[in-house]
């Protein structure tokens, strides 16, 4: 296991590798100058300007660039926001606490509902329950999230009143009050994420079940003797859990991604609102930064993955 | 005398198909959708950006069904059309996508030698962070090719080209899977030994095997393909403001959420009907062209 472990690390460095020349490039290769901004400013002489790219080590040749770039990441330097002159990796973990918590809670409630949800209308096909949960699955699932948070909004904000219209990043928590306050302003977000969320779990969760319900050793288990809610619960829901652990560790980028367009309908101050932010100001550190984030999210998590996946499965031997 | 009844394999995946009620309902909604789309604003001669303030933000009335935006403009014409734009990128993007991945995928599973590095490359694809690239792209190259195909032209193209290009990972291993576990069966062997070349086995008679499981991918993919554009427009950073797609019209009906709720859920619904029809499309084929699941 052990060595499997760092094979498999070893593998996520190309990966990443490969990702950050991607990024490079593609900001390198852009037309247009960083700093248009300041080229344009007719107060800046042409000497400064050279010397600022001087500094900036824009005029050394692009892979020059890039290894220099590499290194500073490294060491954790994702350089200065253009727009704010702080720097980016303050910037990035000053909001990453806000997109943590609303995800980890959606993540969480999500997994808690779609298994239990997944297993039961595996177990009950084609009862009412069955096809209202798939329906709704399904419609969880094909509408973009952006949607219901808008209908979100328009029912339990704007006609029920029943949440704030707008999340308030001011609120410190310091009392029941405003810890009641905090809590009221993320339900709709994290509601929009864990509806998608569980959602597309579900339905993988129920495939499972499905695929297992009729194999052998499930009737084998029927034949002893044994009651259908100990066979599913003790046999087939264990063999199911297998894939399923993988997808929920695969799933988390995808929540990651939703999440930009959650923070961005409900204005939560986390990393999705800021490269949103970052992209319209053109400040291109950031936006390299913070895709950057999401890509080491994405392979961690499909290390995650396949670690929990040898971890659960004896039948997988990795040598 | 009894005459013994003819069954195709398509008759067969189409009668499966007519099982699955939802698909035939996502087929009548889609269908509907195309037509109201394609032909609509030829019945529809309401023009798309007849601005008159003093309509402003109306709900749905006789005279504009859809209730009206903040110029006043009508907001059916407008959803009609914007719903050309939406569909037209999830469809292209989708082509794309297939292309690519039916390249790559027949590519590595028939050239042994190609395998390894393509697979690497896929994987590689696979942990690219989809939406994040997609607007950091977007936002880099709009301006230069707007200025060399025109507003609509240049981002259109783009969009299609990036959704395409992010999104082929899976029919790749698809059709990788298809030609590793056919390349070596006696029907390849026999073409090979009355000395058809690679190219005609890999076209005729190895590909056309993987057809179904694409199929099904290609439809779903065009409903995801949709969602990202919306979601694109709806973030502001997809198709300019004079181009009323379906998600740059929920964009713009964020800001009146309160007083009109009516111009978020008419092209939200639309969106919605539409990639739950492709959807339930994709689920209706899956069933009717696997064989194994065919009773």
């Amino acid at each position: 296991m052990a060595r499997y472990l760092v094979r498999r690390l070893l593998i996520s460095i190309p990966t990443l590798l490969g990702i950050s020349v991607i990024i490079f490039g593609v900001l390198a290769l852009a037309p247009g100058d960083p700093l248009s901004q300041f080229a344009n400013n007719p107060e800046v002489p042409e000497e400064v300007r050279q010397r600022v790219r001087d500094s900036l080590g824009l005029s050394e040749p692009m892979p020059v660039r890039y290894v220099k770039w590499l290194g500073q990441l490294l060491q954790g330097d994702m350089g200065f926001s253009f727009a704010t002159r702080s720097s980016v990796t303050e910037l990035i973990f000053q909001r990453l606490p806000n997109t943590l918590a609303v995800v980890g809670v959606a993540y969480f409630i999500g997994v808690a509902v779609a298994i239990p949800l997944g297993v039961f209308t595996a177990a009950k096909r084609y009862s009412i329950f069955d096809h209202l949960a798939t329906t709704v699955a399904f419609v969880g699932f094909s509408v973009p999230s952006f949607f219901t948070g808008l209908i979100f909004i328009i029912i339990f904000a704007v006609q029920l009143r029943w949440f704030p219209f707008i999340y308030d990043s001011t609120i410190v928590v310091r009392d029941l009050g405003s810890l009641f306050q905090q809590v009221k302003q993320s339900v709709m977000p994290i509601a929009v994420l864990t509806f998608f969320y569980a959602a597309t779990l579900m339905r993988y969760v129920r495939a499972e079940m499905l695929e297992h319900l009729p194999q052998d050793y499930a009737r084998t288990a029927r034949s002893k003797g044994l009651r259908e809610s100990a066979v599913v619960r003790r046999h087939v829901l264990r063999n199911s859990l297998i894939p399923v652990i993988t997808l929920v560790a695969l799933g988390l980028p995808n929540v990651f991604t939703g999440a930009v367009i959650t923070e961005s309908i409900f204005s939560v101050p986390g990393i999705g609102q800021l490269l949103i932010l970052s992209i319209v100001n053109a400040d291109t550190p950031v936006v390299m930064a913070v895709t950057f984030s999401f890509a080491v999210l994405v392979v961690f998590f499909n290390l995650v993955a396949d670690v929990l996946y040898a971890a659960a499965d004896p039948r997988i031997r990795y040598s | 005398m009894r005459t013994l009844e003819h069954r195709s394999l398509r008759g067969d995946a189409w009668r499966q198909f007519r099982r699955h009620r939802l698909a035939l309902v996502g087929v009548g909604a889609l269908s509907l959708i195309a037509f109201a789309t394609v032909l609509g604003p030829f019945l529809y001669t309401v023009p798309t950006d007849g601005i008159d303030f003093k309509k402003a933000l109306q709900g749905p009335s006789f005279a504009h069904p859809f209730g009206t935006d903040q110029l006043g403009r009508d907001l059916l014409a407008r959803s009609l059309y914007g719903g050309r734009v939406s569909t037209a990128v999830g469809v292209s993007a989708v082509l794309v996508a297939m292309t690519v991945g039916t390249l790559v995928g027949s590519l590595a599973g028939f050239f042994g030698r190609a395998d390894g590095p393509l697979m690497r490359l896929t994987d590689m694809f696979i942990s690219l962070p989809g939406l994040p690239l997609l607007l950091l792209v977007i936002s880099l190259f709009r301006d230069s090719l707007r200025q060399l195909l025109g507003p609509v032209g240049g981002i259109f193209l783009l969009i299609v080209l990036l959704v395409g290009l992010l999104n082929w990972m899976g029919v790749a291993r698809l059709v990788r899977g298809t030609f590793l576990s056919l390349k070596e069966r006696d029907f390849v062997l026999a073409a090979r030994a009355v000395g058809v070349g690679d190219l005609t086995i890999i076209t005729r008679h190895i590909l056309p095997n993987a057809l179904g499981p694409v199929i099904v991918a290609a439809t779903i993919g065009v409903g995801a393909a949709i969602i990202t554009e919306s979601s694109l427009s709806f973030l502001g950073l997809g198709f300019p403001p004079d181009e009323p797609t379906w998600g740059r019209l929920l964009f713009e009906a964020q800001g009146f959420i309160d007083t009109a709720p009516h111009y978020a859920i008419f092209p939200g619904l639309l969106i919605s009907i539409t990639v739950l029809s492709v959807n339930y499309i994709g689920d209706g084929l899956r069933d009717a062209l696997d064989p194994r699941r065919s009773a």
